[in-house]
């Protein structure tokens, strides 16, 4: 899929929240944490919804980049690579009290672990797999709606 | 309208009644009494190629439309056969890999798995994924080995029953029908069969070969086929005497089929000796990135401009795509000139050995154009004009790769439409689409007649003449089916089962 700005948008989201929640779900009870699982599940979606709201502005700065390219096209190793800056911010602002609603310090094993595990994820199934029950989607740019 | 069903009536024609081709707009009882039989079918596809197959794909699968609705109508036994031949005429056997990329599969409306997936598993390789995961910037782009294509179309084609649709011949006109819908005519050994449908859709094709005014004149002048050939026609007689005897060949053109035919040469040299001098002409010679605006550069180099695909990818999906689909007239032509031109792909294995011959001494570069053509013995003298003025070049062969030929005036059937059932033109010359790629104005009651491939190119969406294009105009003729009510709609649910039988290989 070679994305628009909104279809960025909303394909972020929208994996984020189906693939990143179920991903998260099955995850936080084995990530290496102490604390109830109450709030370990806490921490972990607030984590994941820190990426999401972030991630509008790194697909702004995405979308910018894109601008140089001749094809407007973005290779499928830049949504693999970009897990390295986003992951690093959301970590700096995570160990750093910064985002709202942690029920407590986020140990850095366990940040990553989940991080690049949700990453993986979305970014295998946005390659491929979301084509098969949407077949507007790769055409419309990434857009849902 | 009425349909009948599969019934086929047939009356002997009176003769005192003027010919039918002369009304614009056909009633049943005028095609009853001029005695051809008639077929009644709600959707017609007129061609039979590529475009034809992607979009009766697209309605048996997505649109839910059973084969018996369908009829393809066509001078072909196999959809693949023309993309076959031109393939292989322009230098790319079976083995070779094509132009588009892993998840154009005309076979496959979802894309998924992608050719690659499909290559590492057959092979048991990661080599195909590796190169998707590090393409454009790091490898070439993955593109599947044509053998691999024909064979996924083959087997799609048995799985929606595509024989059961084909009618075989040549169709002759789509007219009309009052009360709504058309006539399409077709004739073989049988005679002439009229297929009366509710929709009619076109994928013809191209018109033939196209010929530089020049090469046009030399070939209709000396009737001369042999020195000057299109890359686009079957040429082997060129390779084959260059084997066995010095020459020089001249190449026009800067596209994927030169870059084909120049490798061809360049092997031919390498593995078997010949001693071919290769001289290729470009029209526009790109040195360097160009372009209008800093966002819109196009890298260029020796000659090429060079780009992926025939157009930036984002015109099958991304932004281009989304910002030529609000754009009309000249605003749009305005974009088509700024991405058009000719392009090839930059492959790391051609540029080898382009630099390898470039170094023998034995492959030049001009920019310029063709003034005069003449036979001089047994060899040809060109006379070039180009930056520095005027030069004649003695050579053996010209191999004319500037392309196929799509004037819609040329086409039997679309000139037809033309002149007989209110379609028009586009500012490009070809047919003028909707964004649904229905033909503007040359609706018909409750019909609608559509147009993709070659023929709708200069619309709203620039990647016609290719897989996925054909697969994302096949998507909107099947929404715009189902938005006049006459086909289903495909939402996440089916469309996951229709994967699971396409994996399986289960009829649709
Ligand atoms: C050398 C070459 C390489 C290409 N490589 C690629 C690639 O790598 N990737 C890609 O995506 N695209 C590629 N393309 C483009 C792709 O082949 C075309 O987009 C596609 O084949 C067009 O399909 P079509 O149905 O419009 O035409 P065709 O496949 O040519 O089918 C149309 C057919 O309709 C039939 N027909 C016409 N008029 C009548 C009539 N009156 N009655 C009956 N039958 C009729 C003719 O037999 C004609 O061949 C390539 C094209 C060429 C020439």
């Amino acid at each position: 899929m070679v994305p628009t700005l909104a279809g960025r948008i909303q394909t972020r989201l929208f994996l984020l929240a189906v693939i990143g929640g179920l991903v998260t779900a099955a995850l936080t009870p084995i990530l290496p944490v102490d604390g109830p699982l109450g709030d370990r599940y806490q921490a972990t979606f607030v984590v994941l919804a820190a990426v999401a709201v972030l991630g509008i502005g790194w697909e702004l700065i995405y979308h910018f980049l894109m601008q140089w390219r001749w094809e407007k096209d973005w290779p499928t190793l830049f949504g693999l690579l970009t897990l390295v800056p986003e992951g690093i911010v959301v970590w700096l602002l995570a160990t750093r009290d910064l985002v709202p609603g942690l029920p407590g310090p986020v140990p850095t094993e366990a940040f990553t672990i989940h991080f690049v595990l949700v990453w993986l994820a979305v970014w295998l199934v946005a390659n491929g797999p979301m084509r098969v029950p949407f077949i507007h989607w790769r055409f419309r740019g990434g857009r849902l709606l | 309208m009425t349909l009948l069903d599969d019934s086929i009536h047939t009356r002997s024609a009176p003769a005192d009644r003027p010919p039918l081709d002369r009304f614009d707009v056909w009633t049943d009882e005028m095609v009853d009494a001029a005695g051809i039989p008639l077929h009644d079918v709600p959707f017609v596809s007129v061609g039979g190629g590529m475009g034809s197959f992607v979009t009766v794909d697209y309605l048996r699968v997505a649109g839910g439309v059973p084969a018996s609705d369908i009829r393809v109508l066509s001078n072909l036994s196999h959809p693949w056969q023309t993309y076959e031949h031109l393939t292989r005429v322009s230098q790319l056997p079976r083995q070779k890999r094509i132009r588009s990329d892993s998840a154009s599969r005309p076979d496959n409306l979802w894309g998924f798995p992608s050719f690659a997936i499909q290559e590492a598993v057959a092979r048991k390789s990661v080599k195909p994924l590796l190169q998707v995961l590090f393409e454009p910037v790091f490898a070439d782009f993955y593109t599947p080995e044509l053998d691999m294509v024909l064979k996924g179309i083959e087997r799609e084609a048995h799985r929606i029953g595509y024989w059961d649709m084909l009618v075989q011949g040549e169709v002759r006109m789509v007219r009309r029908r009052a009360g709504g819908g058309y006539f399409t005519i077709l004739e073989n050994a049988d005679g002439r069969t009229a297929f009366r449908s509710r929709d009619v859709h076109l994928a013809v094709g191209y018109a033939g070969l196209r010929f530089l005014p020049d090469m046009q004149a030399f070939r209709t002048k000396l009737n001369d086929f042999h020195h000057v050939v299109n890359g686009y026609e079957d040429h082997e007689h060129v390779y084959e005497v260059l084997r066995r005897r010095p020459g020089t060949v001249l190449v026009r053109g800067g596209g994927i089929v030169t870059s084909a035919v120049l490798e061809r040469l360049i092997t031919d040299r390498l593995k078997y000796g010949s001693q071919t001098q290769i001289v290729q002409l470009f029209r526009t010679y790109y040195d360097g990135r160009h372009g209008s605006h800093m966002w819109s550069r196009r890298p260029g180099r020796n000659g090429f401009a060079y780009q992926g695909f025939n157009y930036p990818k984002s015109a099958w999906g991304g932004q281009l795509k989304a910002r030529m689909r609000r754009l009309e007239g000249s605003a749009r032509a305005e974009v088509y000139d700024e991405i058009g031109g000719t392009t090839t792909a930059w492959r790391r294995h051609w540029q080898r050995n382009l630099a390898k011959a470039r170094k023998g001494g034995w492959y030049h570069t001009v920019g310029g154009t063709i003034q005069d053509m003449r036979l001089d013995g047994d060899q040809m003298v060109a006379r070039i004009q180009h930056a520095g003025g005027v030069n004649d070049l003695r050579v053996d062969y010209v191999i004319d790769c500037t392309g196929l030929d799509g004037d819609v005036s040329r086409h039997e059937v679309l000139k037809d439409l033309l002149q007989h059932s209110g379609a028009t033109q586009n500012p490009l010359g070809r047919l003028d689409v909707e964004r649904s790629f229905e033909v503007r104005g040359a609706g018909s009651g409750i019909g609608r007649v559509y147009a993709t491939g070659a023929a709708s190119f200069g619309g709203y969406f620039p990647g016609v003449d290719t897989f996925l294009g054909l697969q994302i105009s096949a998507q909107e003729v099947m929404d715009d089916v189902a938005r006049r009510g006459y086909c289903r709609r495909m939402g996440a649910g089916r469309s996951i089962a229709q994967w699971f039988k396409w994996a399986n290989g289960r009829p649709v």
